[in-house]
This record gives C-alpha cells, structure tokens and sequence, in this order.
C-alpha cells in the first residue's frame, strides 16, 4: 500500500525511512498543512472525513501512475483524517529516485492527483462560529458575493459551488 | 396431528430445452433465478436446500447452496422424493426454478393455507385451473404414493395432484405464477423486473451526511440507476448539491450515472471534494 490514512499524527520519520534505498540519491518530500486563511475566512481549525474503501484504492492508483510515469524509486502519500488544528499536517508525500528532477515531478504529480482525485472532504470551522464543507457550500467559484455581502458572511454556506473542483 | 415442519426445496435439475439455457442461471439484475428463489423460500422456512441431478453437484450456480441430490428417476418428482427421504419428517415447500415473479405475498398466502392432512396444499392455474405442482407444499404424506405412481411409469406432478386430489388455492396474483420458458419471455421478466423495487445500500459523506441526517441506510427503491437514486434521495432529503456537481460509486469503485444497478449494491455520492 502507497497511500494510507492516519487519524493521529503523520509520522513523517518513518514514512521517510520507508523510501530509503541505496540506488536513491535523494528525496523530495511535500507537507500540506491547516492554515489560518482560506477564502478570506480566518480558519480556527477543520475536520477531514474521507471514503476510506474507494480513496485507499484511487490513492494507491494514483501512485502506481507516478510510478510509472517518472523513473523514480519509492513513493507514498499518507493522509490525515479527524479534527486538526492551525499547523498541524494534513498530508504528506514523498518520493526517493536517483536523481532530483523526476522526484519533483512525481511528488508534484502525486498532491496534485490526491487533490483532486481522492474522496475527502474538509470541514473549515471559522473564527466567526460558522462552518462549511470546502467547495460544497461556500462559493469558491464567485468569491465577489462573499465581499459583497460581508455582513451576511455567516451565510455563506447557503450558497452552493458552481463546478466541481478541476 | 402435530404439523411437520415445513423445509424449502428449489427444484434446479430442470433441462431447460426451449430456453436452451439453464434457467438457474438466468440473471434478474445481477443475481441468478436460483438465488433469488432460494432468499425468497429463506424468507419463509427455516431450512432451504436445491434440488440437483448427480452431475450437477459442483455447477458453480448451485455448488454455494445446501444440495439434495436426485437418487431415482429423473423429473421433478424424482426431486421431490429424494427431499422427502432425506427428511421425512418434513413438509416441503417446493419452488420451481423458473418462476421470477413469484412474490413473498404469494408464498405467505400458500403457507398460511397449508392443509397438512392433503398430500399437497398447491395453487390452481390461471389458465386451466388444474394444480401447479411446483409451487406447492407436499407433505410427507405423499412419499409412499409418489413411489407408487413412479414406479407404474408416472412422471408428471400434475397428474399426481389430480389423480390423488390436493388442498387447492385460488392464486390472489395471477403473475406471481407465470414461467419463463423461452428467451422471448425471459427478456420480458427482465424488463418488469427492473421497474420492481429493490434493496439498496447507501452511505454519506461530509454535507451530504448532514443533510441526510445518516451516515447509512438501506432502502427499497424503483430507480434503476444512479442517476434515478439520487433524483428520489435529492427529493427527499433537499439535498443543495445537484447532480452535475457530484460524482458516484457502485460498490467501492467510481461509476456511470446511467449504470443499472443491481440487487444489494452500495452506492455513494461524492459530493466536491477536498482533500489535501
């Protein structure tokens, strides 16, 4: 398995140590953590609730496509799910190969895929007491009505996305 | 006289000559007549068991189920008989392997007429009003009688309830009775059989959880597809997200929003998402 959920938090040591081989030259390694900023909403922490059956399946296919696709020698992605809070890490990928260049190229492969592939949702609780699902609730497509309307910003989550993610 | 308890026979060694398949394996929305038959009888005794010929014993479509396997003769009575010698004590309710409109209704109204001191409590046809024997329940009684007729050359069931007399019912669901025996009335029974409703698994996620107020149900639903299923859960439950903004799974794996969907399958909706 490349990819795994985790509800504590991500042992980035370990998971580094699992990408270690000699024919490696090196690794690239990238860390999603929770900010405090997100659609001009001040973000005081957030809840990850995945599909774990098919996410597993669609992660580990992400990986087997990286794999294939850049010459490099180990990957893996681990995804937290749970409550977070402001800089704790979200999701981690890493990627040893023989040379530096692919290894970006995979890893920036792999977060990308997971981003938008993955079946994982994120709940953002904001500094204002309101809450919404990322993408399903705030308008992330017309940003100008959230500043249009600041006084009804604890309405936001009425409003629905527009498109999915792309 | 105490009543025997009644166990459940599904008659499978048919030779299913006009179909030219074996009807056992006919699929209703992914799941074979055989299996259907034998979670409806489960549905209504306690013990339920397919009737084979000794060649079919490791035929992938039967080898799941609990087996009484044909020792004399062949047809349905042979079938018949070697239920009653394996469990004499038993009453049987025994099913015809071709009848995919059969209804718990229909199998509730026949147990619950059972005349246990008649060799056979049995529906009358709709169309000559003579005893249907495989859909019947034959009581021990009948063992010594139908070793008789069988041994004077006798091979027809029928013929036995009429020569011998059984409880008779007047069917409340004329269709509940009717068979497939060509492919022509096989395509029909798909094509009802899809409109009937159907048990299906459903989990949420994320805004989708908290709008439905669950993170599971099972429900019995008309819609064939995906897309029909969320239309029906989207009314129910007003869901905000439409359909264009979701994609969906079948079983744990993604899927076609026109996909049929069959018997127990586990859909998801899968609303934005967002990880990372």
């Amino acid at each position: 398995m490349n990819f795994r959920f985790t509800e504590g938090a991500i042992d980035t040591e370990s998971a580094r140590r699992e990408l270690q081989t000699s024919s490696a030259g090196g690794y690239v390694s990238f860390e999603g953590w929770v900010r405090d900023l997100n659609e001009g909403q001040e973000v005081t922490g957030l809840e990850y609730e995945a599909f774990q059956e098919l996410a597993m399946k669609e992660g580990d296919r992400i990986v087997a496509e990286a794999l294939r696709r850049f010459p490099v020698k180990r990957a893996l992605c681990i995804h937290r799910v749970g409550s977070l809070s402001l800089r704790d890490m979200a999701v981690w990928v890493g990627v040893s190969s023989v040379h530096r260049g692919e290894a970006f190229d995979a890893c920036r492969f792999i977060i990308d895929e997971v981003k938008h592939r993955l079946p994982i949702w994120k709940k953002e609780h904001y500094r204002s007491g309101d809450s919404g699902w990322v993408n399903c609730e705030r308008c992330a497509a017309a940003p100008q009505h959230a500043h249009a309307e600041p006084e009804h910003a604890e309405h936001h989550h009425d409003r629905v996305a527009v498109s999915n993610p792309k | 006289m105490s009543r025997s308890p009644v166990f459940g026979l599904i008659l499978a060694g048919g030779i299913s000559r006009r179909m030219n398949r074996d009807k056992a394996a006919l699929e209703y929305r992914g799941q074979t007549q055989l299996d259907r038959a034998f979670e409806l009888a489960s549905r209504h005794v306690t013990h339920v068991f397919v009737s084979v010929r000794a060649d079919q014993t490791l035929d992938p479509t039967r080898a799941q189920r609990p087996m009484i396997v044909d020792s004399a003769g062949e047809g349905p009575i042979a079938g018949i008989r070697a239920a009653l010698a394996a469990h004499p004590k038993a009453a049987w309710l025994v099913l015809a392997c071709d009848l995919p409109y059969l209804s718990d209704a229909a199998l509730e109204y026949l147990l619950r007429r059972r005349d246990a001191a008649a060799f056979a409590t049995a529906y009358t046809s709709a169309h000559d009003g003579l005893p249907e024997p495989l859909c019947a329940i034959w009581e021990p009684s009948a063992a010594e009688a139908l070793a008789d007729y069988q041994a004077g050359g006798g091979h027809c069931p029928r013929k036995f309830l009429i020569r011998h007399g059984a409880r008779l019912l007047e069917p409340q669901d004329t269709r509940a009775l009717e068979n497939v025996n060509t492919p022509e009335e096989y395509r029909q029974a798909i094509a009802t059989l899809e409109k009937a409703p159907m048990q299906l698994k459903i989990q949420y996620y994320a805004l989708m959880r908290e709008q439905a107020g669950r993170s599971e149900e099972t429900l019995e639903t008309s819609a064939s597809t995906p897309a029909g299923l969320y239309q029906e859960l989207a009314a129910r439950y007003g869901f905000t997200l439409s359909r264009d903004q979701l994609k969906v799974a079948v079983n744990s794996e993604f899927s076609d929003w026109s996909r049929k969907l069959n018997v127990g399958d586990a859909v998801v909706f899968i609303p934005p998402v967002a990880g990372g």
